[in-house]
């Protein structure tokens, strides 16, 4: 017998006892993840299906919670409110991350560019309620970001950004873009480090300048790293919670309920078990819906 | 590859979808609502003591308000066989807390939020037995009636659920030296007085009130009620606070008072940032000097005679008529024990010890700044006069002439607050709510949340 038939011999032998040594090694893992994420997950759908006060006894209601999620129109909103949020969580972090990581990468020999990073990634660092405390000071009446326009004589512009209908959702995205501003930048930076010098060497002796050296080469290098910004951002967006809890809790009015608050109040404040699940497992559907498409056209274009 | 993501998330869908059969087959979620404790009339206890055995008391407090801990400090001193075992939380979280902990980790004495929904789920002790034997019954029936609680989960009436620690009283607390500088030299008597004082404030450049109404909280509830009750009576609004069958928060006055609270916004009488103000911020700012006017309650009297030493004052809100009766939002600071505790005789007894002791009742008033719970003739400590405990104390006494106590409109079901009031407020303040809708609205929420 020749040698490579032996060795595909040993090796159909020995996948079985391999798979099941497999599964052992993982098996830790695997109990962790269906205690706490399966398990979870299936009664969250289990309750969605029932009105239920968490405590006594619980009525089968079938799709009635789902139905309500589309006919009561405080539940509606508070899901337009987290596509607004968006716009805050994705599109300018992303945008603002280019721009830096562009920026940074130009000046990559100087200790700036060092410093520059560690300020900009700092946010992802500093809890998320720390954060939200801080800017809400920073947004008050008698907050920095009013004394400044004070002192460029914007007296008039002046307000309570969180406590004002019109302001105060995007005062919450700002928070969130000021989080996640520092993650895209320094995902970005990590992709361009891997773009091939010589392609820019290239360009450069064809006379492209920066501007066309970045739509040309390095944008579309990056698609990949983009991807997973506005993924991981878009999910941000959309699950928003604690940033909102600590800076306006929904208010004023509504004006900032989020699907993730509003799944809190409804679950610890109503007690309504049930319709909380039922959104629960709407807004994970509808993370889905969004994400996976974004997934394919990432995907795709490679 | 490019079919990959779309198969596998199809995959997994179906096998959800059938384990998903399974388990909704298999149970429904929670327990069976029948309970031995609901309902049954209580025998009088004849034995409800801490004996002498070693016994420690679990208590689950409320962050922020040292009452309760130096009570029980004071309790072991006379008591030394008990211990107390007490974990503390913000009341917010308490609230949310209060049916999960009550059902799996019974504490025997525990800070409670609106009782009606946690008697209907049949976490609470019936304190009736222990009413009888301690002689509670004989005491005002008003101190008790917001903890009573009919077996179809209207307050007001049926067995006793709860006891209060001691009963605080609301109204309006003013700046001594800037009612001063505007000449307002005694509270206001009149609705139309009141109104006088707060233009003069603005007038002269003071802001007449700061209130917290900011995220999830509606502190313009306190305004509105009394507006309410200056107009109306304050029976009608306590029959919809209990959940009485038919009660409407949406009557004409009602409307005249939300009117005149619209007013208030309207003429600039509030901070113009109120709807970002939480309570903190509102403290520090009267404590300051920053305003004339802010409306509270005397849990914060203590703490006023200590910061703003003479020169806080009180009263009550002023009737809409001349000489007209006077009400107040006035609760008992609610204290429950689990329908499962493990020591309900001796956290009962301690209870009784609140109300009865002379050292407690001297720290009801000097630590909780409101009046002790007890029978009318009991022994009351004496207060420093001018004082603002001294004049809470006091006007407590004209509530109890003119039967003018409520409880708060917050109060009437778990989330009319979170969800009704503190919202469409703060929607009132923007001007995108006009008095009509806001209580339309709030009746709305009222009716839904009250079926369940």
């Amino acid at each position: 017998m020749s040698a490579p038939a032996t060795g595909r011999r040993v090796r159909r032998a020995r996948r079985p006892r391999g798979a099941w040594l497999g599964w052992l090694f993982a098996l830790p893992a695997v109990v962790m993840y269906a205690t706490f994420v399966l398990r979870p997950l299936l009664l969250t759908v289990q309750y969605s299906l029932y009105d239920w006060n968490g405590i006594g006894a619980s009525t089968w209601v079938g799709l009635d919670n789902y139905r309500r999620l589309f006919t009561d129109s405080e539940l509606f909103a508070s899901i337009l409110h987290a596509f607004e949020l968006i716009l805050f969580f994705s599109l300018i972090p992303v945008l603002l991350g280019l721009f830096v990581a562009a920026t940074i990468r130009g000046i990559a020999q100087s200790r700036l560019a060092t410093v520059a990073r560690t300020v900009l990634f700092l946010p992802q660092v500093i809890p998320l309620v720390a954060a939200g405390i801080m800017w809400s000071w920073l947004l008050s009446t008698t907050g920095l970001a009013n004394e400044l326009l004070s002192a460029v004589g914007l007296d008039s512009v002046t307000r309570a950004w969180l406590g004002d209908f019109d302001t105060a959702l995007a005062a919450v995205g700002i928070i969130g873009a000021w989080v996640l501003v520092g993650l895209c930048t320094l995902l970005l930076l990590a992709g361009m480090s891997k773009i091939d010098p010589a392609l820019y060497e290239a360009a450069r002796l064809d006379g492209a300048g920066p501007v066309r050296e970045f739509f040309s080469i390095t944008l579309p290098s990056l698609r990949q790293e983009i991807g997973v910004c506005v993924t991981v951002t878009v999910i941000a967006a959309l699950a928003s919670f604690d940033i909102v809890y600590i800076a306006t809790q929904g208010g004023p009015g509504n004006s900032t309920m989020v699907p993730g608050l509003e799944i809190y109040y409804l679950a610890f404040s109503e007690r309504e078990v049930g319709m909380a699940s039922a959104l629960a497992v709407a807004l994970v559907f509808l993370v889905l819906a969004v994400v996976l498409p974004l997934q394919r056209l990432t995907r795709d274009a490679r | 590859m490019a079919h990959g993501p779309l198969s596998r998330p199809l995959r997994a869908a179906l096998a959800l979808s059938a384990v998903l059969t399974v388990t909704a087959a298999c149970s429904a979620p929670g327990g069976s609502s029948d309970t031995t404790d609901a309902g049954a009339s209580a025998a009088p206890v004849t034995s409800a003591t801490c004996g002498t055995d070693p016994v420690t008391l679990s208590g689950y407090f409320e962050t922020g308000f040292p009452l309760p801990k130096d009570l029980s400090a004071e309790f072991s001193k006379q008591f030394p066989n008990v211990k107390f075992d007490i974990r503390e939380d913000q009341f917010a979280v308490i609230t949310q807390n209060a049916p999960r902990v009550l059902a799996d980790d019974p504490p025997d004495l525990m800070r409670l939020p609106q009782v009606s929904e946690l008697v209907k789920d049949s976490l609470l002790k019936n304190l009736d037995g222990y009413a009888q034997a301690f002689g509670w019954d004989k005491w005002p029936a008003s101190q008790l009636q917001q903890m009573r609680v009919s077996p179809t989960g209207e307050r007001g009436d049926g067995p006793l659920y709860a006891m209060g620690l001691n009963f605080s009283m609301t109204g309006i607390f003013y700046n001594k030296k800037l009612a001063a500088q505007i000449g307002m030299t005694k509270p206001p008597e009149t609705l139309a007085e009141f109104d006088a004082v707060l233009q003069k404030a603005k007038d002269a450049g003071i802001t007449p009130i700061n209130q917290f109404n900011g995220g999830a909280t509606g502190g313009l509830a306190f305004p509105l009620q009394n507006l309410m009750a200056a107009y109306g009576e304050p029976g009608a609004i306590n029959d919809w606070i209990f959940q009485k069958p038919g009660a409407t928060i949406d009557t004409p006055t009602n409307l005249q008072a939300t009117q005149h609270l619209e007013k208030w916004i309207k003429a600039g009488y509030f901070a113009p940032d109120i709807n970002s103000q939480d309570y903190a911020a509102m403290m520090s700012r009267f404590i300051g000097g920053k305003n004339l006017f802010i409306f509270d309650g005397d849990w914060e009297s203590g703490n006023l005679d200590k910061q703003m030493a003479g020169n806080a004052g009180f009263f009550l809100m002023p009737s809409a008529q001349a000489g007209g009766k006077q009400a107040a939002m006035s609760a008992p600071l609610t204290y429950g024990i689990s329908s499962k505790a493990k020591n309900a005789d001796c956290a009962a007894f301690f209870l009784n010890w609140v109300a009865t002791n002379e050292k407690a009742r001297d720290i009801a008033v000097k630590v909780g700044g409101s009046h002790p719970m007890g029978p009318a003739d009991a022994y009351m400590p004496a207060v420093q006069q001018g004082t603002v405990t001294a004049s809470t104390l006091e006007a407590g006494a004209t509530i109890g002439e003119d039967n003018g106590a409520m409880d708060f409109i917050a109060n009437a079901t778990g989330a009319i607050y979170a969800k009704g009031w503190t919202p469409q407020l703060q929607k009132l303040v923007a001007g995108q709510q006009t008095p009509d809708g806001l209580l339309k609205s709030v009746q709305k929420d009222y009716e839904s949340q009250v079926k369940k």
